[in-house]
This record gives structure tokens, sequence and C-alpha cells, in this order.
């Protein structure tokens, strides 16, 4: 095991190396000039020419190649253009309320997707079977945006029942601790004695978290549903029922536990995913997390911030299939034991 | 068994595409999505013809018009445009997304593929490693730095999508040659001398079209998605065209008082795609049982 | 054999299965009887395909059902009708009193889980005890079946384990019972090779001697069938054509398909007629467009006119053989040493 996770570490470097490199040049070949857009309209020459110096761009582009490259090492994605901060700490401050959300959807999508998988595979070709599948069918086929907005009109407008955006009622007094709202919500139901932050939270999540989890909802429960149809035709099944093993048992067990991994590799490239489809949850809910600030940043032209921010997610997209990678070889015992 | 043997009819074989089209036609899910598919592009061919109204005319005393209502069957935009026009129109414009930015991936990934398959040695290591690299990004971001690159257009958008999902079909292509590239008939053609680009195109690559078609016809549901979602962006069409992702990006402060203008261009764009995948599905079905999932 | 033994443990009775298929209904079994009696080894002879496996897994009902269905019979195993039982007292039963060991022991374990647990799995199903104790006895089945270093081979996942290893611990899970009564081994030895096959064969045997237990054996190898078996049926496209004890089927045979399968093996050439045959020409018939007829019809050197207008009735040759054949007169007289 220790070989295949050695082999996938090799690989990490030269993919995240590929796709800083991928981005720069892109970006860098953008029209437009950033310190322009920067200045606004009414700078003149002098100026921009001057900004230029500051920023680097007079500098050949190998060169600026260079110092990106020997910055992002350092782990340091230079400054917004519009408000001057440091992009790595603006990432930090976004990035919890973006991995909150993210985390909801797939444990939505993941349990939900995987029980229908499951009841669609053991009541195969009823109408159980037919209805979920028809529904993923329809997940996989709707623009997400759409259906955040749906979600909000019948929600939040037609029912009120629940806010249209943000994270937390703003009329309360609510001081992020950890800036995962859910966490801080218990924090401070010990501390002040009120489930209020906690309830506000929770209330504030859950539109979101259907809207970005309905595609990974549907995709795990399309492979769950095949693997698990697979796996049914095995002669371990056979063997597992001939020997007298609870139906429940040879279903939610033997055969679950093997039907499950090629799921655990879908469900680590739906998380990857819906980091990027975060762009447009997030903008649809007012969600103050990377996914919004870089939609920001791409109505403002803040190249640098644009750049930052996808690296960023994409670095993170990398790492997370590395995990799901090792996660597999690890419940997966003829990997595990190699 | 002798007798067997004479009763036997000889019954002409048929074509693998009378046969596709035989398994197809027995396929529910398959046949309901070529319909779906059918009146989408009749819609967008036949546009000028059918819509009731001009789809940027805008009639401002007819602002907001609920459905059925004035002659405005789907109701009309903030603006006062037929909603009915617009999403028919909308059809033309989507049907031209999935065909530019698939045919983009298709030209490219088959390029790609057959070459690297075919050559393998350094040059296929080398493009599998960029096309790693590529798979490694997160496509929908990998289409907005391409749109932020060329400017935020239609077209731009439609080239970006095509080029995103270029490492899709080379991957695919490239699986597909390299199970062929020993076959016998191969071996024979080059027996007989035929040269490199003559076994790559004409004699490996018809047979490894099945998978590639599948990929296609689901990428085609994919590209009208993806589009929608950048224009939603505002990194696709601009205003005024009737493109389904822009009619709800412009259209979200309206969900409070006309959610017909919100909702249906969503219906239209989840019809258009569900019709592309249950038809991508059932081919997949047919030509190619094992490429579930 | 003392007088006990002799009881029935399962009879088999007039058994029809079809499975229902996109191109129509298969006639997998038609019309198949079967005793097997205590302590008694019954071997099901036949050509892949020809309903071998399907009666077997017709007992505990692991065929998938749908598409399987049964259409007529009865199998009445210690007096009770098995088909009249609900699926949570067949389930009771299996790997208690009925179990069974595959053909494929590479598949037949289930690959995410210790070989030890999977045994341990079955005891805590059935018995109460905790996983130490279960376990424990893994171990000791483990013994029983001649693993080396059982303490810690129960430890290994199915992959990390030999062929013949594996069938071992297929065995010991299926002694994983408190009173094996019947033991269906399908085709326990055909996926090894020959010195395993030989050794798998040994401890079934062996294991008879220390547990009183029937087995329904089945296999196509008539060396298999030669090495165990107390009685043999003879299958052929779904259809019981000869049933007599083992000394019988060997000496004197009657229906030409026996015949045919006695030739194939490597040490017995000597009956006329089927000679012709050899390795048994042609192959099994459809069965989905099976006749009335004898299915053997169109393979056999014997073949008259009312073979494939009507499958033969019993004919009683002694008191434990019986034939189904039309002819077999004639497949008698040519082969009279
Ligand atoms: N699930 C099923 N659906 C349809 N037909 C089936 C099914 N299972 C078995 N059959 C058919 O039933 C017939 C008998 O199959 P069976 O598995 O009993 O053969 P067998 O004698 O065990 O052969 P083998 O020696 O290959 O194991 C075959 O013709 C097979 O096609
Ligand atoms: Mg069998």
């Amino acid at each position: 095991m220790f070989k295949h996770i050695l082999k996938r570490l090799s690989l990490l470097i030269p993919t995240i190396f590929g796709v800083v490199t991928l981005v720069f040049f892109m970006i860098a070949l953008a029209p437009g000039d950033p310190a322009r857009v920067m200045l606004g309209e009414r700078a003149n020459a002098e100026q921009i020419e001057q900004l230029r110096a500051e920023l680097g761009l007079d500098k050949p582009l190998i060169q600026q190649y260079g110092l990106y490259l020997s910055r992002i090492v350092r782990l340091d994605l230079g400054k917004s253009i519009t408000s001057g901060q440091k992009i790595a700490s603006e990432i930090k401050e976004r990035f919890p309320a973006t991995i909150e959300l993210a985390i909801w959807a797939m444990l939505f999508a993941t349990v939900l997707g995987v029980l229908l998988g499951v009841t669609s595979a053991i009541r195969r070709n009823t109408w159980v079977d037919y209805t979920t599948m028809g529904g993923a069918l329809v997940g996989v086929s709707m623009p997400v945006f759409w259906l955040g907005l749906v979600l909000i009109m019948i929600f939040s407008v037609w029912l009120d029942l629940l806010p249209t955006g943000g994270r937390m009622n703003i009329r309360y007094f609510f001081e992020p601790i950890t800036n995962f709202y859910v966490i801080d919500g218990i924090i401070m139901w010990f501390k002040e004695g009120t489930p209020k932050f906690l309830v506000s939270a929770l209330r504030h999540l859950i539109l979101p978290t259907i809207a970005l989890g309905t595609i990974p909802l549907a995709i795990i429960a399309r492979t769950t549903r095949s693997s698990m149809l697979e796996v049914l035709q095995q002669d371990y099944i056979k063997t597992a029922r001939s020997a007298g093993i609870k139906e429940r048992r040879v279903i939610y067990r033997y055969a679950l536990r093997n039907a499950l991994l090629p799921v655990i590799t879908v469900i680590g490239l739906q998380f990857g995913l819906l980091l990027s489809g975060a762009i447009l949850t997030e903008t649809v809910f007012s969600w103050p997390g990377i996914g919004k600030w870089i939609y920001v940043a791409i109505g403002a032209r803040d190249y640098p911030a644009v750049q930052g921010g996808i690296i960023f997610i994409s670095i993170f997209f990398v790492l997370i299939n590395l995990v799901v990678d090792i996660l597999y070889s690890v419940v997966n015992p003829k990997i595990r034991l190699q | 068994m002798q007798n067997n043997q004479t009763s036997q009819e000889i019954i002409k074989d048929p074509t693998p595409l009378q046969e596709t089209w035989y398994n197809l036609k027995k396929n529910k899910g398959a046949m309901v999505g070529m319909t779906i598919i059918l009146i989408f592009i009749f819609m967008a061919i036949f546009a000028p013809l059918i819509s009731p109204f001009d789809p940027l005319a805008q009639i401002i005393e007819d602002r907001k018009t609920p459905m059925f209502t004035n002659g405005h069957v789907f109701g009309t935009d903030d603006l006062g445009r037929d909603m009915l026009s617009r999403l028919i129109y909308g059809a033309r414009i989507s049907m031209a997304i999935g065909v530019i930015s698939v045919g983009i991936s298709l030209v490219f990934g088959i390029l790609i593929g057959v070459t690297s398959a075919y050559f393998g040695g350094i040059y296929d290591k080398i493009v599998m490693r960029i096309i790693d690299i590529m798979l490694a990004f997160p496509y929908i971001l990998l289409t907005i730095v391409i749109v932020s690159v060329l400017g935020p257009s239609l077209m731009n958008a439609m080239v970006a999508i095509g080029i995103s999902q270029i490492p899709r079909y080379a991957r695919v292509v490239r699986a597909s040659v390299l199970a062929e590239k020993e076959a016998d008939y191969v071996l024979a053609e080059r027996a007989l001398g035929a040269g490199n680009f003559e076994l790559m195109f004409l004699t490996i690559l018809p047979n490894c079209l099945s998978p590639t078609i599948v990929q296609a016809t689901l990428g085609v549901g994919e590209a009208i998605l993806s589009s929608a979602g950048l224009s939603f962006l505002g990194l696709g069409a601009q205003p005024p065209t009737p493109e389904w992702g822009l009619m709800i990006a412009s259209s979200k402060e309206f969900i409070t008082n006309a959610w017909w203008i919100v909702t249906l261009p969503g219906i239209a764009i989840l019809l258009a795609v569900l019709g592309f995948n249950l038809f991508g599905d059932g081919l997949r079905d047919i030509l190619d049982p094992k490429m579930r999932n | 054999m003392n007088q006990h033994e002799k009881e029935t443990l399962l009879s088999i009775e007039d058994l029809n299965f079809s499975f229902t298929t996109q191109r129509g209904i298969v006639r997998a079994v038609r019309d198949l009887s079967i005793n097997i009696k205590k302590g008694e080894t019954l071997t099901l002879v036949g050509e892949s395909g020809c309903g071998k496996s399907v009666t077997a897994h017709a007992i505990n009902q692991l065929n998938p059902m749908p598409p399987g269905h049964v259409d007529s019979g009865k199998i009445v195993f210690n007096g009770t009708d098995l088909l009249t039982l609900k699926k949570s007292e067949i389930e009771a039963l299996r790997g208690t009193q009925i179990s069974m060991i595959f053909q494929e022991p590479m598949t037949a374990l289930n690959p995410v889980f210790t070989v030890g647990s999977q045994i341990a799995d079955v005891f805590l199903t059935h018995q109460d005890m905790t996983k130490q104790e279960a376990m424990e006895k893994a171990v000791e089945l483990f013994r029983l079946v001649k693993i080396p270093a059982p303490e810690r081979r129960v430890h290994s996942y199915p992959h990390q384990l030999s062929g013949g290893m594996r069938q071992r611990a297929m065995i010991a899970m299926a002694l994983a019972s408190p009173n094996p009564g019947l033991m269906i081994a399908d085709e326990p030895t055909t996926a090894l090779d020959v010195t395993i096959q030989a050794q798998i064969l040994d401890l079934l045997q062996d294991l008879k001697q220390h547990i009183e237990m029937s087995i329904l054996l089945i296999t196509h190898d008539m060396g298999v069938v030669a090495e165990m078996a107390d009685r043999v049926v003879v299958m052929y496209a779904g259809r019981k054509v000869e049933e007599a004890d083992a000394d019988s089927i060997f000496h004197n045979p009657h229906h030409p398909y026996t015949l045919g399968l006695l030739n194939s093996l490597p040490s017995n050439k000597k009956y006329k007629g089927a000679r012709r045959l050899e390795a048994i020409d042609g192959t099994v018939p459809d069965l989905l467009t099976i006749g009335e007829g004898c299915p053997f019809a169109n393979r056999c050197v014997y073949q008259t006119g009312e073979c494939s207008r009507s499958f033969p009735k019993e004919t009683i040759i002694s008191e434990s053989h019986s034939v189904w054949c039309h002819n077999y007169q004639a497949v008698k007289t040519e082969n009279r040493q």
C-alpha cells in the first residue's frame, strides 16, 4: 500500500505545478491591463506605468512566471486589485464558509444517494427503481443555479419558511469563532445558553445544501445502484445467503461494503467538482465563500484574485482526489495488503 | 442435426446501423430522449416561422404579463418581450452551443486520442500527462479561466467549453484505439501497405466510434448546462441574446413577483439536457454496455 | 449400512423449474425427482448447462426469483415441503441444516472480509456466542479441514490464499453449523488442479466419517463420481435419464448418454455403440426450443422415430436402478459382455 501511496504522492507535485502553470499563462495572456483596471479610467499613463512596475508587469513573461512560482511556494498569492488585501488571507477568511457548505452538501448527497442507490438495486425494475433513477436523471440535467432560485422561490418567497441567503440572521449579534457557523452555533449555545445561532445557521444551510448536493446525489445514487447490481450477482453473495446470513445483513454488510468501493472514488470526484460548482451556488444564495468571491473578482476583472482563487480550488481538488485515493486503498484489502 | 441445417433460413444480416436502430427502438428512454431532441431541433430550425413574436421586441405596456394572457402563452419578461418566442430562439442558441463545442472537443479529442494511441512512446506519455493535468482541473474552472482569457462572449464560451472537454474525448478515443490497433484487420491492412494516416483514420477510427458517439451525445447536454452556467456568471452570452442561462440570470430578482420568467428558461434547459442524457444513456446501453459508469 | 441411515432426508418430487427470459421461457429442470437418504452421497452428473446447479439452488432457494420460478413439484426436507416455507424459515435452514460449497473458490468468498470473520459470522448468525468464541470455532474448523497454521490463516483475506486453501475455507464455512444435515457441493473441485482435487475429495470423504451428513455432489466428471458416489443421478437437458447405485452405473449402464459420459473417462472405452460418440458429439439442445421428445435424441446413435415424439417412461432395471430410454434394450444387447 505504501508503494501505491508513494506513487500517488510523487504525481502530486507535477500535477500541481502543471495546474499553476496553466492558470498563470492563461490569465497572463488575458486581454486588458490589470494596472489600468486597478487605477480606473482617469489614471494617466505615468501612473499606470508606475503601478505596472510595482506589480512586476513590465518584466518579461518568463520572469513574471518565475516570480509567481517562487511566491506560490511561499503560499503568497499576491494582493487583490480591488481590495488591496492579501489574497491568501481573503481566501482563508472565506474558505470555512465554502467548506462548511460543501461538507453538508456532500453528507446529504452521500447518505441519501447510497440509500436510494441500494434501494433501487434491490427493488430493481419496480416503480421505486424507475422513480429514483428517473429523478436522478432529472437531477443531473438541471442547472444548479436555477434549482437554487426555484428553491428560494418556493421555500423562501412563497412559503416563507427559510431565509433567501446568507449564513446567519443578520439581526443577531454574532461573532464567528471558527467561522464554521454550525460549530460556532454549538459553542454559543454553551456560552450563551441559547440555541438560536445554531438554529439560524442550520436554517441558512438547508436550501444551499439541497441545491449544491443534488447533482452529486444523483450521480452517487446511479453509481451505487449499478455497482450494487453487479455485486449482488457475485458468487460470494450466494455463499453468504447459502450460509443463512440474514438478507438485510447480506445487503448492507456483505454486498454494500464491496459496492461502495467504486462509489468512494465518485464521492471524492464529486466533492472536488462541488467546490468548483460553489461559484454558482454561492452566488445564488449570497453565501460569503470563495465561490462568490471569485464571481465578484471576475466581474471586477481582478485577475490576481481570480488567479489565486482558481489555483487554490484546483490544488484543493487535487488534494481531495489524493486523499480519496488513499482512503480507497485503505478500505480495499486487495490494495492495502500489497 | 442435419434436419436443423436444412431448415435454417438464410437471412441477410442487418447492418450495424440497422441493428442499433432496432435496439434503440426498444429502449423507451432513448426514444423519449430522441423525441425531445427532435422537437428542440425543429424549434431551432424553424424559430422565425413558429415564434409568435419577435424575441427582442420590447412591448413596454406588456411587461411581466403572466402566462396565457394577451396572446403571450408563456407570458412576457421584465422588458415586455414574449417568453415563448425567446425560448424558441433560445433553442437555436443552445443547439448551436452543443454542436459547436462538442465539435471542437470531438475534432481535437479524436486527433489527439488516435495519434497518441497509434504512435505511443514518448509522445503518448507527454500527451497523456498534459491530459491528466487538465483532468485534475475542475472543468468549470477551466472554462472560466479560458473565457476570462478570451473575453466574455457566447462564442468564446463555446470555445472554452469545447477546449475544456478535449481531454475526456481524447481519453475515450485513445482507450478504444489501443484496444483495436493490434486487431487482425489492422495488421492485414498494414501488410497490404496502408500508410499511417489511412490506418489511423480510415481503418481503425471507424471501429472505435461507438464510445465516442455516446460521449458526444452526453457531451451536448453537458455543454448546454455549462454554457448556461457561464452566461449566468456573465461570462457567456450577453444581453439581449435569448440564451436560456442568461434569461435566468437577468431575471433572478423577479422570483418574488414573476415566477415564470425565471422558471421557464430553466425548464427548457432541463428538458433539452434531459433529452440528450436519455438518448445518450440509451445509446450507451446498446453500443457499449461495459462503459456504464 | 444400518437401518436408520436408510431414512429419507430430502426428496425432490416432480420438480419443474424455469426461467422467464427476454428470449422466452427456459425450462431448466423438468419433472425431476431425486431422493437422498441420511448419510448418503448422491452425485448429480451431466454436461454443463443441463440444470444441475439450478436443481441444487432450488433446494435452498438460491435461484434468482424472478426470473426463475417453480412451476410445479415438491421439495421435501425432513418431512416439510421447503417450497411452502416463508423466506425467514428458509433463511433459518440455510447454513444450519443445508449448507453449500461452490465451484469457484476464487469468487465465492467475500474479498473485503477475512475468511475467519466470514465463518465466524455464520456461527454468530445461528448460535448464541461471542465474537471471540465464534473466531475460536473458526480456527477449529480450519484445523478440521486441514488448513496449515489455522490461527494465522483465519485472519487472511481470500486473495491471500491459494485456490485449494480457499476451497477448504469454503468447506469449513459449510461446516459451521451445529448439525449439517445436507451438504450441497456444486462442482467443488472443477476449478482446482488435479492433485488439489484429490485432496479436497479425500477431505470430503474424511469429513463424512466424522460428521454424519448427506452430500449432494454435483459434477460432470465421472472420475469424481467413481470416487465419491453411493448413488448417481444422470441428468440431461433438465431431465433425469438414469438413476442407479454407483456400482450399477459403472458396470451396467443403460442410457446411451451415460455410456458416452463413461467413455469420456480416460481409462474406460469399453462401451460399443457409444464408442462412436466419443466425447459425445454435438451440444446440449437449446432449452428454449426443446420439445416433448427425448432431449438426447439428436445426438443418440440408437435414436428411433419414437424418441423425438415423447419422453420415455421409467424402466426399472433393478431395485436400485432405473432408466428413461425408449431403446435401452438395444443399448443393453449391443453392450452385453
Ligand atoms: N438466472 C438465469 N436466467 C436464465 N436462465 C438461467 C439462469 N440460470 C440458469 N439458467 C439456465 O438454466 C440452464 C441450467 O443451468 P445450470 O446452471 O443449472 O447448469 P449446470 O448444469 O449447473 O452447468 P455447469 O456445469 O456449467 O455449472 C442453463 O441453460 C442456463 O442457461
Ligand atoms: Mg453449475
